[in-house]
């Protein structure tokens, strides 16, 4: 992936493709298939919403318009007294608030140890880093689960949650490409006036990392709060369940007997949406950014 | 610990550098991340091939069990199952639909996307939201699509297939591979939307100059300019397929019908967590890892040969 990044650095900026007349059939085209893509991407979620509004579940083509007389909120307050919101989505909290401090804070030492130290046996540990990016999770669920349930007793708490994702390696991949483009210089005229090495870290690297630990903590963010499988695997009380895993197993399991199945599954699912959502719409610049970086020019 | 401020004599210091390396201190920094990189990988790994050689079950807490070494008898029953057989046919499906969709339909919408048009951020988001959100949710609402007297079935009216969607066995897997194509697609629009902005646009003029229409621009230019990711995103792509847990597991119910839509993590989710047999389930899981990075390593050499 270095050949796309090296002729980059001729042209950085957007170089649109067409610059040509403003309506050309090309560009016609092109807003066409762009209109009817968003349509196809974002109507889902207008359905959820309009779905999770209804009193009556109408699936017919009138359905996907809001009927005045049809709206209620009694599917949230369905769903609530089923999957208690508040609890599940404070369990997702502290989930995924663990994983993001442990990612802060471990990653941020790796991540710097990793591109700023110079000591032996450096590329052992960078290069396992990027073989865990490849291995597939499904080589560590049962080895995981025999840990973590059987040996050590986590079962049903927050640190068996938190423990497997806990340093999130894309981060810590973030986190090292930022600082490897920082001059050692920099840092060395403080380690001169007789700075602890946890001083200049702290003082000089973090400051200047603030864009990087935004965008590690957004894609860290992301993985835990929406995970399910894992969390499903270890928690069988209701009261520790994060939100996916209590409305995944209301979908599985519950929802048959519900008087309007849909209308509450869906006003689980936009509890379980808008945080995540919002996140991604304040920081979508940073978000969508470090895809950029870490993909094309790793 | 601090390098300038030891005032021990050099030669001490030039033997401790050739030991250890310019700055010891990176040994304090990186070893919460190694504990967790050895204790959460590197240990459960072993443990993972270490388990698929024993006949391990899961025991009441404290019981006494036995469990024999069985060499390689847990993968011979798994290579000779036929629910994992069809599990594996399954994936081969799903990628069959999925991988090609994604390159092709990722590399036009970015494509679109690269010029210069009104609203780009508001696509960009669009196209992305999906990949954001989480799987659980988003399948509640395809679950209600899909329904028997779901909206899509609403608007075939006499052409809905009968059985419907999701109990359909021809028609389940497919149903699951373009839900997930659905839901991945915008990050690798993304993808491919930095490789074309690394495109030089100098090409592309030369190209005119020479005559080269929009077809011919984009098949000798952006094709080969965009290579990497094609790689990178049939790459990821496949361990998405590998992986296929939670849609198999809600959407279809458990992969029916009648396993059409079994997935091996499903599998190795029933026979090891759900009957305990977590021998059985272990070797499952490195069976599939074996494949799946022999896969990657095969798309790397011929994706990226030229």
């Amino acid at each position: 992936m270095t050949t796309s990044a090296a002729i980059g650095r001729a042209s950085p900026q957007v170089a649109p493709s067409q610059h040509d007349d403003r309506f050309s059939l090309q560009r016609v085209v092109g807003v066409a298939a762009l209109v009817a893509g968003a349509v196809l991407f974002l109507f889902p979620f207008y359905y959820m919403i309009v779905g999770s509004l209804q009193r009556a579940p109408d699936t017919g083509i009138s359905g996907a318009f809001p009927n005045p007389g049809n709206l209620t909120l009694a599917n949230f307050t369905d769903i609530n007294a089923q999957v208690d919101l508040v609890r599940t989505l404070m369990n997702s909290g502290i989930f995924t608030g663990g994983v993001l401090l442990a990612t802060f804070f471990i990653g941020l030492l790796a991540g710097y140890a990793l591109a700023q130290l110079e000591f032996r046996g450096r590329s052992v540990v960078f290069n396992a880093m990027m073989l865990i990016l490849v291995l597939p999770f499904q080589l560590f669920m049962i080895p995981l689960y025999v840990l973590i349930v059987r040996s050590y007793g986590l079962a049903d708490s927050y640190l068996g949650m938190i423990l497997p994702f806990a340093v999130n390696a894309t981060a810590v991949f973030i986190f090292r490409q930022f600082f490897l483009q920082l001059p050692r210089d920099l840092f060395d005229s403080a380690r001169i006036d007789g700075a602890s090495e946890l001083l200049v870290l702290r003082r000089i690297a973090i400051p200047l990392a603030r864009p990087a630990i935004v965008t590690a903590m957004i894609v860290t963010f992301i993985g835990p709060w929406n995970e399910f499988l894992w969390p499903f695997l270890i928690t069988k009380q209701h009261d520790l369940q994060p939100l996916a895993v209590a409305l995944a197993n209301y979908i599985s399991t519950v929802a048959a007997r519900a008087t309007n199945p849909f209308g509450s599954i869906l006003a689980g699912a936009v509890v379980l949406v808008i945080p995540a959502v919002i996140v991604f719409v304040i920081f979508q610049r940073e978000f969508i950014e470090s895809n950029l970086g870490s993909a094309v020019k790793g | 610990m601090t390098i300038a401020a030891t005032g021990r004599p050099s030669g001490h210091r030039d033997r401790m550098r050739s030991l250890f390396g310019r700055d010891p201190i990176g040994y304090a920094f990186i070893a919460p991340y190694v504990l967790f990189l050895g204790g959460l990988f590197a240990y459960p790994l072993l443990v993972a091939l270490y388990i698929s050689f024993f006949d391990y079950f899961f025991a009441a807490p404290g019981a006494q069990v036995d469990r024999p070494f069985v060499g390689l008898s847990n993968y011979t029953a798994v290579l000779s199952d036929s629910v994992f057989q069809r599990s594996m046919l399954n994936v081969a499906e799903f990628i069959v639909i999925n991988v090609p969709l994604t390159v092709l339909l990722s590399l036009v919408l970015a494509a679109a996307l690269n010029a210069k048009l009104p609203f780009r951020a508001f696509f960009r988001v669009a196209y992305y939201i999906p990949y954001v959100t989480a799987s659980v949710a988003v399948i509640g609402v395809w679950l209600w699509l899909f329904s028997r007297d779901g909206l899509i079935n609403g608007v075939l009216g006499p052409l809905a297939p009968s059985p419907s969607w999701l109990v359909s066995d021809v028609l389940a897997m497919p149903i699951i591979a373009l839900v997930v194509t659905w839901k991945q697609l915008g990050f690798y629009v993304i993808l491919y939307l930095a490789a074309l902005q690394n495109i030089p646009r100098e090409l592309y003029e030369a190209a005119e100059v020479d005559g080269a229409g929009v077809v011919r621009k984009f098949m000798s230019i952006t094709i080969p300019g965009v290579s990497s990711v094609t790689t990178l995103v049939v790459i990821l792509a496949t361990i998405v397929g590998a992986n296929l847990f939670t849609e198999p597991y809600l959407l279809t119910g458990g992969g029916g019908p009648n396993g059409a839509s079994m997935s091996p993590v499903l599998l190795m989710y029933q026979q090891g967590i759900e009957q305990g047999h977590a021998g059985y389930a272990a070797a499952i899981g490195v069976v599939l890892a074996i494949i799946v990075m022999t896969i990657s390593a095969i798309n790397r050499f011929v994706l990226e040969k030229d």
